[in-house]
């Protein structure tokens, strides 16, 4: 058989990442003035696609890593086709491959993440100095969604309380939303629905300052794909999926619970605490069983674990409380 | 119509409804049925029971329509019993995939998910059809009876398309398509019978 190599690209050739950035950032400028100027004749989502297209900029670019002793061990990964094609990402279509599709037009190049709220000094974050704070961890987890499916995902970050402690929070500060990227001219599928964005989730303070609860810039030793919630996010293990909140870009520190997007749409359905706990259906399934995505059909079903297997980190957060009522 | 036809008709028809199948067999063959494949096998088989018992419903009104369309109740049965085929699978994949067998579980559901109380209902409904879909059950039961132990099925699609409106999440519409064709089929009987009738009887 005969299997044509591909032809090697001298390194002259590549550009610069800074400069196919910058490209992309004059398309953008330009793309403005010229739907001022009215010269829309395709429709500038057209015009975008054909000079733009979606592609998923600095996605798959190795970050440095290190080892990381709040991994999780014993456990198969998911395939990074499955973590990456797989993806509840409503911004970007409902269905579970359109995030993958529909993601590339996230801008993810210059980004910045506003802290505000109960802080000494409110103040703003390049995501490129973020990524220098702290050593990058590899960190697998399990990820187990409310929909009763999960997956194992090799993330890459640090402890989220490693960047609040950044941020100078006031002791008065109970509570920590995040809010996720919107803007309905790139993100159109989320108008389809009738949830009104942006995307916002909270943990309580004690939570959030769990060494579990990473702030995450990559997977697989490589930086989010966009669909995956780049440039960065967060991800809280023990709590169904949807508490991570993807794409952020403010963090805001609050004397009490934030509205959060799942709970807003349906109470009785999503809790604000939303922590992994078999003893507590979804109105609509069982949450005692999850599918393992990537295993064949006969191999997927799963005992799910009470606080997805990290009450020994977690559970002592919930002291006292009753988590049937604060389900 | 011609033996050699109906013989070439009833193929198509088996091989189009088995289709479905192939297509999982294949999937799960080659591992292919995609990140969720428990997911995938539920969707399918539930998809192809409301789609072949809707074919089967179009046989009445369209036989109605014109009497040259006489020889689609050759078709009926086959269909009927290819939806119960489907059906089965269907709660199958439940029983095994999501329940993993477990009694309790599955009675705790039945009771408390109204999706698969609906779900469970349709297919108990289609149960005495299948036992009576014999050429002897007919001969045994009379034709007027027979016929009125078959209009079940009306209620049994009813409860199947409900129980599809109650899995999906609020909002999703993908149940509206089969919905409204079910509609049609089901209006239309009363429709024609109506119509009919005023022809007999002028005015």
């Amino acid at each position: 058989m005969l299997i044509a190599t591909p032809p090697e690209i001298p390194s002259s050739e590549i550009t610069p990442q800074s400069q196919y950035l910058n490209r992309r950032r004059f398309l953008r400028a330009a793309l403005a003035t010229s739907t001022a100027a009215g010269a829309t004749v395709l429709g500038a989502d057209r015009i975008a696609e054909i000079l733009s297209p979606s592609v998923t900029v600095l996605a798959g670019t190795k970050l440095e890593t290190v080892k990381s002793p709040l991994t999780t061990s014993g456990e198969q990964l998911t395939s990074y086709n499955d973590i990456t094609s797989y993806n509840n990402f409503y911004e970007f279509g409902v269905d579970k491959d359109q995030p993958a599709k529909n993601a590339g037009l996230l801008p993810i190049r210059p980004w910045t993440v506003r802290v505000e709220g109960k802080v000494k000094q409110p103040r703003t974050f390049d995501i490129d100095d973020l990524l220098k704070l702290r050593p990058l961890e590899d960190r697998v987890y399990r990820h187990r969604c409310v929909e009763a499916w999960s997956m194992v995902i090799p993330w890459v970050g640090y402890s989220l309380s490693e960047f609040i402690r950044q941020c100078d929070p006031l002791p008065s500060a109970k509570y920590v939303q995040f809010l996720s990227y919107y803007d309905k001219r790139v993100e159109k599928w989320g108008e389809q629905t009738n949830i009104s964005w942006p995307y916002s989730e909270g943990l309580r303070m004690d939570e959030a300052m769990n060494p579990l609860t990473l702030l995450t810039f990559g997977l697989y030793g490589e930086v989010l794909p966009n669909q995956n919630g780049a440039p960065l996010r967060i991800v809280v293990p023990w709590k169904y999926g949807f508490k991570s909140a993807k794409s952020i870009v403010a963090v805001r520190f609050l004397e009490r619970q934030p509205p959060t997007t799942w709970n807003d749409q349906g109470p009785n359905e999503y809790g604000f605490y939303s922590n992994v706990n078999p003893n507590v259906d979804h109105p609509r399934w069982s949450q005692k069983i999850e599918r393992r995505i990537g295993q064949p059909f006969y191999a997927q079903r799963r005992t799910t674990l009470m606080f997805n297997g990290y009450g020994d980190q977690v559970a002592s957060l919930y002291n006292g409380m009753d988590l049937r009522r604060n389900f | 119509m011609k033996r050699s036809t109906l013989i070439t008709f009833k193929t198509i028809a088996w091989l189009a409804c088995l289709w479905p199948l192939s297509r999982l067999l294949w999937g799960a063959a080659t591992n292919n049925l995609g990140a969720d494949p428990t997911a995938t096998i539920t969707f399918a088989t539930g998809l192809a029971t409301l789609r072949i018992l809707t074919l089967s419903l179009a046989i009445t009104p369209l036989r109605r329509l014109s009497s040259r369309l006489g020889w689609l109740i050759k078709f009926r049965r086959l269909l009927g019993l290819f939806a119960f085929f489907y059906a089965s699978l269907h709660l199958l994949t439940y029983i095994a995939l999501y329940a993993g067998f477990d009694v309790n579980a599955m009675a705790a559901d039945i009771a408390k998910r109204r999706y698969i109380t609906a779900g469970v209902v349709a297919w108990l409904l289609l149960l005495p059809l299948v036992a009576t879909s014999t050429n002897w059950a007919i001969r045994m039961l009379g034709g007027k009876r027979w016929s009125r132990l078959h209009t079940l099925v009306y209620a049994a699609a009813v409860c199947g398309v409900i129980h599809y409106w109650w899995q999906v999440k609020p909002g999703v519409l993908t149940p509206l398509t089969i919905t409204v064709v079910l509609a049609v089929l089901l209006l239309a009987r009363p429709i024609q019978t109506w119509m009919q009738r005023g022809r007999a009887h002028p005015a």
